[in-house]
């Protein structure tokens, strides 16, 4: 892992905002807090890519896992699951670390190892 | 909840393409191949290979998987150098791709909400209804009903997990492997890997009672 990325298990706040854009983030979850399960990698700005232009620097895309209670409040008519979706480095402010999440994260991986 | 029929989500025509659609696909396809940005002979050997990746290839995938605990770790650890070797797959120039073990404690369901992004790399083109407004909204707000309208119970202690695939990843689900299959081959095992069961809206099919 890169040192400048988010480690797996750090909370993070979803921004909030409607640029006029091609943009990857869905409005369904800005705003909204979840955890980085880890970085995918780096990938071409979308937002950028959208208007022929090079989308450099490649920007950290993370998958961060959202509990769907917390996404959908009252809304959510079933048991709480959770919604994993991919989300670029700037649309992500950090907002701390969440020890249970990573203990998750890591019983997730030695099982599915 | 819903205001479709049962089953309603679950729409697998490719008709009905609306008529302005296919006028600016035939525009916009026109104008490419007269400004040279690409050739007919391009175009149809893009089609053919496109047409040449089907469910089946995942299918193979995933019997592997069961079968060899080795090759299953080397997938899920980094799908695509796994896929090079094991399947002489080329996916370089594709998307990224993870793959998601369904087991005992986790259901992955994979959708994305913003438009269609798809394994086609690996299973051609997806279904019409994976493209739907309704599949694509529903299924984040409620799985488990969208799931029972493809007939697919999960038990209630299962956790269920969607994968909105809404950037550069794509997911491709290997699912649990049915009771009854022990000591199955490979070709065996491979009949019962559905498309539907490679992205989760189902489960792999059970092996048929057999009077032996």
């Amino acid at each position: 892992m890169n040192a400048s990325e988010l480690p797996p298990g750090t909370r993070v706040r979803v921004r909030t905002g409607d640029p006029i854009t091609h943009c990857r983030t869905p409005r369904y979850l800005r705003g909204h807090c979840g955890t980085v399960v880890r970085a995918l990698g780096r990938f071409p700005n979308p937002e950028e890519l959208a208007y022929h232009r090079p989308g450099l620097p490649a920007r950290v895309l993370y998958q961060v896992a959202f509990e769907a209670s917390d996404v959908w409040g009252d809304r959510l008519a079933e048991p709480s699951y959770r919604i994993h979706a991919d989300v670029f480095e700037h649309w992500l402010e950090p907002i701390g670390i969440d020890r249970i999440g990573i203990d998750r994260i890591v019983a997730d991986r030695e099982g599915s190892s | 909840m819903s205001a479709v029929p049962p089953g309603g989500v679950i729409d697998d025509g490719h008709d009905d393409v609306r008529p302005e659609s296919r006028r600016l696909e035939a525009a916009l396809r026109g104008l490419l191949l007269e400004r040279g940005v690409f050739t007919e002979e391009d175009l149809r050997r893009q089609i053919a290979a496109t047409g040449a990746r089907t469910p089946l290839l995942g299918a193979r995938i995933v019997a592997r998987a069961w079968v060899d605990a080795h090759f299953r770790d080397r997938l899920l650890e980094d799908a695509k150098p796994a896929l090079a070797q094991g399947f002489a797959l080329d996916l370089e120039h594709t998307p990224e791709i993870t793959m998601l073990e369904n087991t005992a404690q986790v259901h992955h369901v994979v959708c994305c909400t913003l438009c269609s992004c798809y394994p086609r790399n690996i299973l051609g083109v997806p279904p019409l209804w994976y493209k739907s407004r309704e599949y694509r909204s529903r299924v984040v707000i409620e799985p488990r009903a969208v799931l029972a309208e493809f007939g697919t119970r999960i038990p209630p202690e299962r956790e269920i997990r969607v994968v909105d695939s809404t950037a550069d990843m794509r997911y491709m689900v290997i699912p649990l492997r049915p009771a009854g299959t022990e000591g199955w081959d490979e070709d065996r095992l491979v009949a019962l890997v559905t498309r539907d069961s490679l992205i989760g809206v189902a489960h792999a099919r059970d092996p048929e009672p057999t009077p032996d």
